[in-house]
């Protein structure tokens, strides 16, 4: 077959940023993913709860403390995390470099606290149905916030390297950064659930 | 920042056809030997490989098929004890719709979805290796497990309490469980690559109204599995939970509910149906179109069927636990969505009517797998709105009836369309066309072994054989029918085998296929047969919908592209305009490791919870040295 050229794509930028950036997209997907596994336990939570007599079976609601600091944590470090994902638009490395630190720091700081929540909860996960899902939730979300934590580790070494100056690796700190916020977000109504509705 | 030297840029305007082919060559190209094989990201070598090993997995469910029937050709048969047969028809089931189904649909996207969009290689390639890795890797636990007797058999959708800890002894639960985290994974990752590459990778021009009937299924299916698989991950996890650390989410007795697992699965299980089918619609609406030489008939009402089949899909789960005791309103409205996707499955088949009427019909053995599928698929649709009435359903619940129904719907709705898109893309990916004559008498024996063998099923049923019993008396009724069944098993079987022959004669020695043999119009015919490592020299800019029936002797393509590192095109989501030029990964060991250490993981947690602790350090290593750049024109930019 014969080839006529119509188009010249030799002015295209040789990376695509934001929106057409592939890990951009691929980022968003397993984001609907995971938010699709969260919201499923949330069901869970819900459904097991509506079987109930009472609710929280056999154990006082959770206590307040832990998990309200985790959030306002969780909360305050999306500053950074926006700055973050700015300074990686502008492809500032020193800035990227200084935010990568800061964002590893708040990614262990929340582990602190949730060490202390499963206590708070006051129930095991093998006692009843309703330590089994809090249990699973709280491990669910830790999960996330690990992964997170080992990306942004690893980010922040790749930053100091020789590779780091580059617009690919400026894409991922920006998508590492959306990340972040997807897991702040799925964290909210995660904590109305296990510490709120216990309440009402 | 690194600022590249421009002259060392080469493109591809500044060379002729012979020289571009050559360079693209090296840039592309599988190195030869093993440890190319096992580090490739090519899509259309990893698709074949997807394709070769669903197969087999169909062959040896097939098989097992066949011992079934041969245990119940003639009442209180001695071949296979209960247990035995428990564990075989648990494995056919799982066998077909986790080994067989769901990974040949998407292998046939990874395929063929690149090639259609006009890409060079699905996005994400390394996922992509990583997601077959995986596959094989649960397929092997099945199946390994099976050989050594701890086959899982507690049904394919293994129903707690019976597959709980109290009821199910031993690992074979487990092994189903941990089997579907393993699919799902690789389900899941394939999805997202060709969410992606439908999105952002799609040909200059290509806009959302000129995507392949084909990939528009691919792209609402992997919606549906983003969705959907979720689900089955929650509820195989807390089964796994429940059988390992003593969670309770499936105990009465501690505030936990046995619906709550037919309500995950079915949450899942019911789209998996659509899943399965959506793809072979897409493959349906390519083979009309092409063997009718005229575009499909409403291309935007197939369009809105597909999206409306998705959504409603998951309206429908319901429908699976009608016998399970619901409030009587719930019931009501899962009547009402299951009777109503009736409605876009109804209007794609008039779709094709009208297309087939209108056009000029070439009765090729694509075609002919299109018709069977049609006759076999409104059957079996018809037997599902019937089985959507809860006082019928009531009656036929866990008879032959149900048995006789799914595969109708799975094997009608799903395989004919598929062994069809075989013959159809055989050439495309093997370079060598498959034999007419035998592709005649394969459709025949399987069109009427599939018939003689599943339609006497609905009677079985009416007469109150239940599934899933390994033997009946010689009292009852049924002993006819069932040897007639086995017998026509055979014809069936016959026309499976033919088949493989003819596939596997063809690859080796069949005639050598020219680019598009079928005179068809979408852009995997705009390449050789088979595609080179690079898909397009030149890749193509699309300007209809057909863009190889308006001017079949020019190719409209795009230049500017760079030849020293794997570079294909991002372009928009709805008009297909060209954003950037991307570098696409190369080839890796690193997936394999990292499915290698996710398989450790995901085995060994069946035996203790620290296998998650433990067993995530050479998974985290590995990612790492997956991702961290190795100093590649891919890698930089």
């Amino acid at each position: 077959m014969n080839r006529s050229v119509v188009l010249d794509l030799s002015k295209l930028p040789p990376h695509g940023l934001g929106t057409a950036s592939l890990t951009w997209w691929g980022t968003l997907a397993f984001m609907l993913i995971e938010g699709t596994g969260f919201a499923l336990s949330i069901v869970v939570y819900l459904y097991l709860m509506s079987l109930a007599p009472h609710w929280p079976l056999d154990a006082p609601p959770p206590d307040l403390l832990p998990g309200s600091g985790l959030t306002a944590l969780l909360i305050v470090s999306l500053l950074p995390n926006m700055l973050i994902a700015r300074w990686a638009r502008q492809q500032n490395l020193a800035k990227v470099r200084i935010g990568l630190v800061i964002m590893s720091l708040l990614g262990v700081a929340p582990l602190f606290l949730r060490v202390l929540e499963f206590p708070a909860m006051h129930i095991s996960w093998d006692q009843n149905a309703y330590g089994s899902i809090v249990w699973v939730m709280l491990g669910l979300h830790t999960t996330h916030i690990l992964t997170d934590l080992v990306e942004t580790l690893v980010l922040t070494c790749l930053m100091f390297s020789k590779h780091g100056d580059n617009p690919r690796r400026y894409g991922d700190v920006s998508d590492n950064a959306m990340y972040w916020n997807f897991v702040v977000a799925t964290w909210l109504p995660m904590y109305v659930c296990l510490y709120w509705i216990p309440r009402l | 920042m690194i600022v590249r030297d421009e002259v060392e840029d080469l493109r591809d305007t500044a060379l002729d056809e012979v020289q571009l082919d050559r360079r693209l060559s090296e840039t592309w190209s599988t190195p030869t030997g093993l440890w190319g094989a096992l580090s490739t990201v090519d899509h259309k070598i990893i698709g074949r490989r997807y394709i070769y090993t669903a197969f087999i997995f169909l062959a040896l469910g097939g098989i097992l098929a066949l011992a079934m029937r041969l245990q119940l050709s003639e009442p209180e048969a001695r071949f296979i004890g209960p247990d035995r047969y428990n564990q075989i028809f648990t494995m056919h089931g799982t066998n077909m719709m986790f080994l067989f189904a769901v990974p040949v649909m998407e292998a046939m996207a990874v395929y063929l979805v690149p090639l259609m969009v006009g890409t060079r290689n699905i996005a994400f390639p390394r996922l992509n290796a990583f997601s077959y890795w995986m596959y094989l890797a649960g397929g092997l636990l099945l199946w390994i497990a099976f050989a050594v007797d701890t086959g899982p058999d507690v049904g394919w959708f293994a129903y707690v309490p019976l597959s709980g800890p109290q009821y199910a002894a031993g690992k074979r639960a487990d092994i189903w469980a941990q089997m579907i985290t393993f699919t799902e994974v690789s389900a899941l990752a394939v999805a997202v690559e060709i969410v992606v590459t439908v999105l952002k990778q799609r040909a200059p021009g290509m806009s959302l109204d000129r995507i392949p009937l084909f990939v528009w299924s691919m792209l609402v299916t992997s919606f549906l599995i983003i969705l959907a698989m979720p689900a089955i991950m929650i509820a195989s996890t807390a089964l796994i939970l429940d059988r390992l650390v003593g969670t309770h989410f499936f105990n009465p007795a501690e505030g936990g509910d046995v619906l709550l697992w037919q309500h995950l699965f079915w949450f899942f299980g019911h789209p998996e149906v659509y899943i399965i089918f959506l793809p072979a619609v897409g493959m349906v609406s390519t083979i009309v179109a092409t063997f009718t030489r005229r575009p499909v008939f409403g291309y935007l009402a197939m369009v809105m069927a597909l999206v409306t089949t998705g959504v409603l899909a998951f309206g429908l789960w319901v429908h699976h636990m009608f016998v399970a005791g619901l409030p009587r309103l719930g019931e009501s409205f899962f009547t009402a969505s299951s009777m109503a996707i009736a409605i876009p499955a109804g209007l794609q088949i008039f779709c094709w009517l009208a297309t087939m009427w209108a056009g000029r019909p070439v009765f090729k053995t694509p075609f002919l797998f299109v018709i069977g599928f049609m006759v076999i698929f409104v059957i079996g649709g018809m037997t599902g709105v019937m089985v959507a009435s809860v006082p019928f359903d009531t009656q036929v619940h866990d008879t032959y009836f149900v048995v006789a129904h799914f595969h109708y719907v799975l094997v009608g709705g799903a395989v004919f369309p598929l062994l069809g898109a075989i013959y159809y893309w055989f050439p495309k990916i093997t370079g060598r066309m498959m034999s007419e004559t035998l592709g005649r008498w394969t459709f025949g024996l399987i069109f009427t072994g599939f018939n003689l063998t599943f339609f006497p099923m609905h009677i079985l049923g009416l007469q109150g054989m239940p599934r899933r019993i390994y033997t009946y008396q010689p009292e009852m009724p049924w002993s006819g029918l069932n040897m007639f069944i086995s017998l026509s098993a055979v014809i069936l079987a016959a026309g499976f085998l033919l088949f493989f022959i003819d596939a596997i004669r063809s690859a080796a020695s069949g005639p050598a296929a020219p680019d598009n043999p079928w005179g068809a119009s979408t852009l995997e015919w705009a390449t050789s047969s088979p595609p080179l490592p690079y898909n397009f020299a030149r890749l193509p800019v699309v300007g209809s919908l057909e863009p190889l029936s308006n001017n079949s002797e020019t190719l409209s393509v795009a230049g500017g592209l760079s030849v020293d590192r794997r570079e294909l095109i991002v372009t928009s989501v709805v008009e297909a305009l060209p954003e950037a030029r991307e570098s696409s990964p190369g080839n890796s060991i690193w997936p394999l490791w990292s499915a290698l250490a996710t398989t450790v993981l995901l085995i060994w947690s069946i035996f203790t919870p620290w296998a998650v602790v433990w067993g995530s350090i050479p998974v985290s290593i590995a990612l790492i040295g997956w991702f961290w750049p190795k100093g590649t024109p891919e890698d930089d930019t």
